[in-house]
């Protein structure tokens, strides 16, 4: 009998392969670290904010701007300071971030199964349904994103369910392309052929086989696009089209304060605009890491 | 005894843009149930096309425009795509060529296993997980609840090939087909692989299709053999019998080119030429401008000549007294 190489620990799945490759870079785990406790932060924000921000009757005008530090009105510590209607800044980025990174999950994940979708169908079956699917692809890719999402809104209106609505219109088609491009290089792969050799129904063939193949590239393309979805909406509702006022996201925020910039009056603007390159950041170092330990190309 | 396989005037076309690539251009064999039947050729002759025709695996730009072929009696082109599926990895299995490639990469084996019976029967995760069992007891893998649980990257090449087999036994086929399974393993492997494979389906009554360019592995494997060139069939007959005094110069060429079958020192022989592409064939004889016996007779189409259990489709065929006189 052939004497195969045994591996001498368990049988190691490919996730838990990737897991163990990525913990191997200590920027990308601090930035997952980073990551992980904005995030936390953003969940548990009613929990661990000294002051409901939404809630009018908390706050005191008598407050109001506030330099970082300050003792208020009823003796709490403003440790990030007040913004111009008494509100806590750091209680304002932590419900910020909330929306913000809300925003951008959601979205994500909407883009990311219409994208793997449409881009599994043009991968699989080619033929017609990959040249009309396609030719919308290059057709919305050929607008910058933030112009769609202007017009989109525009007509739409403001509203978080409607820039969510943008920002999926505006990424779906980066998914689309990227699946399709990868479905295409593994439908050509024997194991392709063999699992039709195998008379699988189609339906499997492409979740079971095709679809997990196609993944790593579009995991790190969502880690990117994430990152990408939070600073497009950050952008929108800096330019007041984005998320209403009454629940100001992180680019809100920033807005909101940019007005006293220019007057000494920085914290306004600036904690908000340092919790949202955190977020950026660490979600990019993350990604960039992933894209690493995904990438054929790069291993070994 | 009717034949598992007939494949009658086989011929698979690709109407790519710049041009029809007629890869299988006429080809007929049969395999009996128990029978190996070795299909021969250089890459490009048209034999993995060949196999994908009978499996009904062949994409558009390609299309089987003419021939039938018959599993069990039954005539394969009348088949929808749900008879197809029915009949894939049912009665007619196949084993492909690159190990690292043949199996999904991100599932485990008890998975594809498991998937593969339960394709075609309706049977508990259970039962398919033992029928899984006892297909890798049959190939030889040792260990095998152990083995299930693994990813195809924690297995050899000739491991995987097992595995392979193991997932075209499953069912137990009529025939099976296999696309130079053995090419990229090590000859020791490929040995051991051969002989349980030839053992396997003498055991279970299944036909096998083996498609090489490899002569060596066929004369060990093989009962009968068909020599493809260029899409066509252009000779086929009992394996002994082709191998010992080929009527085919191609055949002969191929032969010659074995390294062993030269004295040492001797130069290597070797076909002159190259594989005319098939969007530009010759007209006649597609090995005419390689041929040393190439007359003005053969600008026409050679028809397939039988004589007795033989076929060749040449004009000149080698004789025996041609052998002795070129020695």
């Amino acid at each position: 009998m052939s004497a195969a190489p045994v591996p001498a620990d368990a049988p190691e799945s490919p996730y838990a392969r990737i897991a163990r490759d990525f913990a191997a870079s200590p920027l990308a785990l601090g930035a997952l670290a980073a990551f992980a406790l904005l995030l936390l932060a953003a969940v548990c924000a009613p929990l661990i904010s000294p002051q409901n921000p939404y809630d009018l009757a908390q706050l005191d005008v008598l407050d109001s701007r506030l330099p970082p530090g300050s003792t208020g009105a009823d003796g709490q510590t403003y440790w990030l300071g007040t913004d111009e209607q008494g509100r806590d800044v750091l209680s304002a980025i932590f419900y910020g971030l909330r929306i913000s990174l809300g925003v951008g999950a959601i979205s994500t994940l909407a883009a990311l199964a219409i994208g793997v979708a449409a881009g599994l169908a043009a991968g699989y079956f080619g033929g017609r349904v990959e040249a009309l699917l396609m030719r919308v692809v290059d057709l919305q890719l050929s607008f910058p994103a933030i112009l769609v999402a202007l017009i989109l809104l525009a007509l739409l209106g403001q509203g978080i369910g409607k820039t969510i609505a943008a920002l999926v219109v505006v990424q779906w088609a980066y998914y689309a392309r990227t699946v399709r491009g990868t479905a295409l290089v593994e439908r050509g792969k024997e194991y392709m052929e063999a699992a039709r050799g195998l008379g699988l129904p189609a339906s499997r063939i492409v979740f079971r086989h095709l679809l997990p193949n196609c993944l790593p590239p579009v995991i790190v393309v969502a880690t990117v696009q994430v990152a990408a979805a939070i600073a497009l909406e950050a952008t929108l509702s800096y330019l007041g089209i984005g998320v209403p006022i009454t629940e100001p996201s992180l680019g809100l925020l920033i807005k909101n304060g940019f007005d006293y910039m220019l007057s000494g009056k920085y914290w306004i603007s600036f904690f908000p605009g340092l919790a949202l390159v955190l977020v950026i950041v660490s979600i990019n170092l993350v990604g960039d890491r992933l894209r690493d330990v995904l990438n054929p190309r790069l291993q070994r | 005894m009717t034949a598992t396989l007939e494949v009658e005037n086989l011929r698979t076309h690709f109407f790519t843009r710049a041009g029809v690539v007629k890869a299988v251009d006429g080809v007929s064999f049969a395999i009996g149930p128990g029978r190996i039947l070795g299909l021969v050729g250089e890459s490009g002759s048209g034999k993995t096309v060949t196999g994908f025709s009978i499996m009904g695996l062949v994409d558009p730009p390609g299309r089987v425009v003419e021939g039938r072929i018959l599993l069990e009696g039954r005539d394969l082109a009348t088949l929808d795509e749900d008879g197809w599926r029915a009949v894939r990895g049912r009665r007619v299995a196949m084993i492909f060529q690159d190990p690292m490639m043949t199996l999904n990469p991100v599932l485990r084996i008890d998975t594809q296993m498991v998937e593969a019976v339960l394709a075609h029967e309706r049977v508990s995760r259970e039962a398919a997980l033992d029928r899984a069992r006892e297909a890798l007891v049959k190939v030889g893998i040792p260990s095998p609840d152990e083995r299930l649980r693994a990813y195809p990257h924690q297995f050899s090449g000739g491991m995987r090939q097992r595995v392979a087999i193991a997932i075209a036994l499953l069912h137990r086929p009529a025939l099976i087909i296999a696309d130079e399974p053995t090419t990229a393993l090590d000859v020791t492997i490929q040995g051991q692989i051969l002989a349980e494979m030839q053992a396997l389906v003498r055991e279970a009554g299944t036909s096998l299709l083996w498609i090489t360019h490899d002569l060596a592995v066929v004369a060990g494997l093989a009962d009968e053999v068909c020599v493809m060139y260029a899409g066509r069939a252009v000779e086929q007959g009992p394996v002994d019998a082709v191998l010992d005094a080929p009527l085919h110069p191609y055949t002969r060429g191929l032969i010659d080119s074995v390294p062993s079958r030269n004295r040492r020192g001797a130069p290597l022989a070797q076909i002159p030429g190259n594989t005319p592409s098939l969007l530009a064939l010759p007209q006649g004889c597609a090995f005419r401008m390689r041929c040393a016996r190439a007359t003005e007779t053969c600008l026409a189409e050679p028809p397939l000549y039988p004589t007795d259990d033989r076929r060749v489709r040449c004009f000149h065929p080698i004789h025996a007294e041609d052998e002795a006189w070129t020695g």
